[in-house]
């Protein structure tokens, strides 16, 4: 059947699965009940084993549903040392559930996939060797895509139901009293790990340093904790977060940037106490500093800057132009950082950030969000999960949680190389066209043609050039041509949720 | 009457001529002027690629309102004759001419366009030139470079050669420049045509190019060569009129427009006659605001 | 028509194309890496010949290595190849641009 995201998604993935297809981006006032973990009481006196391979034999059991987080990003170290346990113990049937992938992951992942050890994944996203082998039919079972915010539903509503989890910490005492921010491979915020701590019927923390017990400040709390395991390293301080953020000098890049600030400051939104995302990457960072600008100029302060945390936004914190930073994550080491230095920085965690099935979230507060996107087409949906050959290479993130900001901007380049961005239909739709208010390229914007109020406000700043998303579309493809379009088997490889558990779309078998 | 017409000449952006990747975005950042470099951009090796890649490029590229000019190589080059060929069939706005020297030098290059114009069926006089200057004896013979051709639009200051030539270097201040400026400066405006400035090689030191384009804005130029587009608006903010010249050359015309309406041959504004280059001024002023987006729908200033 | 020499055009730089033809006995041969080769494959290929066939040249192996480039950079990239192979580099066909 077709969901209202007009993508047509098999009725047979739709009755094995028990989804709902995609209705809308409101998801109401649903009573939920959530579900609770297992505990296994023990009074300590400590917690603490030293080895891996223990760990792994004494916690794990075929069919067994385990979990990480990818705080480490591609510094992580945890991820791999459990992992070859898992396999070399000749572990089968396991559901892989991490917050997310990253390029660190990849073989080990496809090497289990290979043997029978895992049969099943779910995740935020993927990239790299191990889309690629997905996105070929590796694995039995469709991957399930999660954003950040339906994880933190998912979790909490009994769909992912962990077993063990696995988290690396870069600092615990031997009770499991942890938290992010200290320690040689500290990150700052745990939040998406904090999940798992909460709902996972064991949790196993991983870290090289074992501090005095009581640790303080504890973000995961020795009542979640069932074993402590030291470990050599934990992670790649160098490669855990970008080193300094540095802002960009490609000219597209700052002319992009330069456009989401005049269509910010020129919206409703800007005014003293709003708030927004702008998440990472060069033309977001360039944003910040546009925007910083701006808020000087007309004097107006940010009641909150939320998401995934850049250092030019703590230091928008440290110069009180942004009174509380809410963090899920730190994407580099100043943020981190500042996460230690600053009570204004707030740690949080991924139902807080942006789980719908809450009484309340942090994306619902959020006025103005900056998204990337892979693909945009004529309906303003975004892709941000396939590349223009079809295979696997993205995240959902925050993408579809953010998205529900009052001011959704996506920022992107009109091609990249040969590749249009804006196209008739993306190949897979992942955050809904309904919750996009603005689409900003290089060449002038798109505004969402429900949005009648916003063009009212747009279209009278001088120099903004306005278009159509039609129009761009076709600018687009004068430019580099008409594709061909892809071909792809009818095997479904992977699912694509959106933020409230329903199927927006499926990812296909690609044909080569 | 020279070729030169009154658009604005703030910014004229150098684009390697053999860089795909450079040259499909040239249109996406706003320079007045995009000059397409066949010369000092391209290795030897690379002549031939680099004019049918500007060739193909022009056919096919939308660069937006930006004037469209190449700097072919030199009279004194092989490449010469070709370069002009081709740039004539692509239907090039303008082709500047390096090295520049003589009126001769500009006649020659005349007579090889006029030809290719009509071996290519373009429109006799369509391909308009400029001159850059890059020598002292180029500095001397500016006055009759600038009026040497109808098709003339402007002449440029190239400060790395024309510096060599005068046994020195550039400095921060510019003190080895300000003959070479004036007199170019003149020369195109007793010809008038258009005054542009030389690069700044820097990019690192905005302050350093900002100070320069100030300077050559306050003698006149009608813009600045650049080399990234990160320099465009910094070109565009010195060039940017205050509200108070706004505010005046709306009411310079707007006293024109009354007097027109009156058909009165006498324009007065607050008791003072407003003459031609009043009028000219305001006019030059008003495109200036409207480049700079300082203008909304109804003309009213929006500037900060 | 044969070449008189192998000759290669173009860059491995984002946005560019490099291609190279080389001298055969019998008919085209043609051989292209792209990471587009999926959406853009038959046009890259399209272009390449139909610049080929301007200069009469139908014996020959070509071989595209592609990083994206536009149309226009494929034809110009091909119109150099195809000069420098038949040795007339300096001599544009002005009836092929």
């Amino acid at each position: 059947m077709e969901n209202k995201s007009k993508r047509v998604i098999p009725d047979k993935i739709l009755q094995a699965g028990h989804y709902q297809p995609f209705e809308s981006t409101d998801f109401g006032q649903p009573t939920i009940q959530r579900v609770a973990p297992k505990v296994t009481a023990q009074t300590g006196p400590s917690k603490v084993l030293d080895s891996v391979k223990k760990v792994v034999a004494e916690t794990v059991q075929d069919g067994m549903t385990i979990s990480f987080h990818h705080h480490f990003r591609e510094g992580d170290f945890v991820f791999n040392q459990v992992m070859r346990e898992v396999i070399d113990q000749g572990y089968q049937d396991l559901t892989l559930a991490p917050s997310s992938l990253t390029n660190v992951m990849n073989d080990i992942v496809v090497e289990a996939i290979e043997k029978g050890v895992v049969t099943n994944i779910t995740s935020s996203g993927m990239r790299g060797s191990l889309g690629n082998a997905i996105s070929h039919g590796a694995l039995k079972n469709p991957v399930i895509f999660r954003s950040h915010g339906n994880r933190a539903r998912a979790i909490e509503a009994g769909d992912i139901k962990i077993d063990v989890a696995f988290l690396g910490v870069p600092n615990a005492d031997e009770m499991g009293n942890a938290n992010g921010q200290n320690g040689t491979a500290a990150f700052g915020s745990l939040g998406y790990a904090l999940m798992d701590a909460q709902y996972a019927d064991c949790l196993v923390l991983l870290t090289d340093e074992l501090m005095p017990y009581p640790n303080t400040p504890a973000s995961i709390k020795q009542t979640q904790v069932d074993y402590v395991v030291q470990v050599d390293k934990v992670g790649d301080p160098d490669k855990i977060g970008s080193g300094a953020t540095r802002f960009t000098k490609n000219p597209k890049e700052l002319q992009i940037a330069r456009m989401v600030n005049e269509v910010i400051i020129h919206s409703p939104y800007f005014k003293d106490g709003f708030s927004f995302q702008t998440g990472s990457g060069g033309a977001a960072l360039a944003v910040t500093r546009f925007l910083r600008q701006s808020m000087i100029e007309k004097q107006i302060r940010a009641s909150f800057a939320l998401g995934g945390i850049t250092k030019p936004t703590t230091d928008l914190l440290k110069e009180g132009l942004v009174q509380k930073v809410m963090d899920v994550q730190d994407f580099d080491k100043g943020a981190a950082f500042s996460m230690k230095e600053s009570p204004n920085q707030q740690e949080i965690d991924a139902s807080w950030y942006a789980d719908p099935a809450n009484k309340g979230a942090m994306v619902d507060k959020l006025d103005v969000a900056i998204l990337s996107a892979l693909e945009i087409d004529t309906d303003f949906n975004v892709n941000v999960m396939t590349g223009s050959d079809g295979v696997i290479r993205g995240a959902i993130g925050g993408h579809q949680d953010a998205a529900t900001a009052n001011l959704t901007i996506i920022s992107a380049p009109l091609v990249r190389g040969r590749i249009a961005t804006v196209v008739p239909k993306v190949t897979t739709a992942i955050t809904p066209g309904a919750s996009i208010d603005v689409l900003v390229t290089e060449l002038g914007i798109a505004i969402n043609p429900g949005r009648t109020d916003l063009q009212a406000a747009l279209e009278k700043v001088p120099g903004l050039p306005i278009f159509t998303i039609e129009e761009l579309q076709q600018r687009a493809e004068k430019i580099v041509g008409q594709a061909k379009p892809l071909e792809f088997t009818d095997r479904v490889v992977a699912l694509a949720e959106y933020r409230d558990g329903s199927l927006i779309d499926v990812i296909k078998e690609v044909k080569d | 009457m020279p070729a030169a017409d009154e658009r604005l000449r703030r910014t004229m952006m150098f684009v390697p001529g053999n860089n795909p990747g450079l040259i499909k975005d040239a249109g996406i950042f706003g320079a007045d002027s995009i000059m397409f470099d066949l010369e000092d951009a391209v290795s030897l090796a690379e002549k031939d690629s680099a004019r049918y890649l500007v060739y193909e490029a022009l056919q096919a590229l939308d660069f937006g309102q930006a004037e469209l000019v190449v700097r072919i190589n030199g009279l004194d080059t092989p490449f010469y004759e070709n370069d002009i060929k081709a740039m004539v069939k692509a239907g090039i706005d303008v082709i500047r001419l390096p090295k520049t020297e003589s009126a001769e030098m500009i006649r020659t290059l005349e007579d090889l366009v006029l030809t290719a114009e009509k071996e290519f069926g373009r429109p006799v006089g369509s391909t308009h030139l400029m001159a850059a200057i890059e020598s002292a004896k180029g500095v001397v013979n500016a006055n009759e470079i600038a009026a040497a051709s109808e098709r003339m639009i402007g002449i440029a200051l190239s400060a790395e050669d024309y510096t060599t030539d005068m046994k020195t270097h550039r400095y921060p201040d510019g003190q080895e420049l300000l003959y070479a400026r004036n007199v170019i400066l003149h020369a195109a405006r007793a010809a008038g045509v258009a005054a542009f400035d030389t690069v700044f090689t820097d990019l690192d030191d905005e302050e350093g190019f900002i100070r320069e384009t100030k300077l050559i804005h306050q003698l006149g130029y009608d813009g600045k060569s650049i080399i990234n587009p990160r320099q465009i608006p910094l070109v565009n903010a010195v060039y940017q009129p205050s509200e108070q010249e706004i505010l005046n050359a709306q009411n310079v015309l707007a006293a024109i427009e009354a007097a027109k309406q009156k058909g009165s041959g006498v324009i007065a504004l607050n008791g003072q006659m407003v003459d031609r280059p009043v009028a000219l001024r305001a006019e030059r002023v008003m495109k200036l605001a409207t480049a700079n987006h300082l203008l909304d729908a109804e003309g009213n200033y929006v500037g900060e | 028509m044969q070449i008189k020499q192998s000759a290669l055009a173009g860059t491995l730089e984002s946005s560019d194309v490099q291609i190279m033809l080389s001298p055969a006995k019998q008919g085209i041969q043609f051989d292209l890496v792209s990471d587009v080769a999926k959406q853009f494959g038959d046009q890259i290929k399209a272009t390449v010949l139909a610049v080929l066939a301007a200069y009469d040249i139908d014996q020959v192996t070509v071989k595209v290595v592609d990083k994206g480039a536009l149309d226009p950079v494929i034809k110009a990239r091909a119109i150099t190849a195809c000069q420098r192979a038949l040795a007339i580099a300096d001599q544009p066909q002005w009836e092929v641009l």
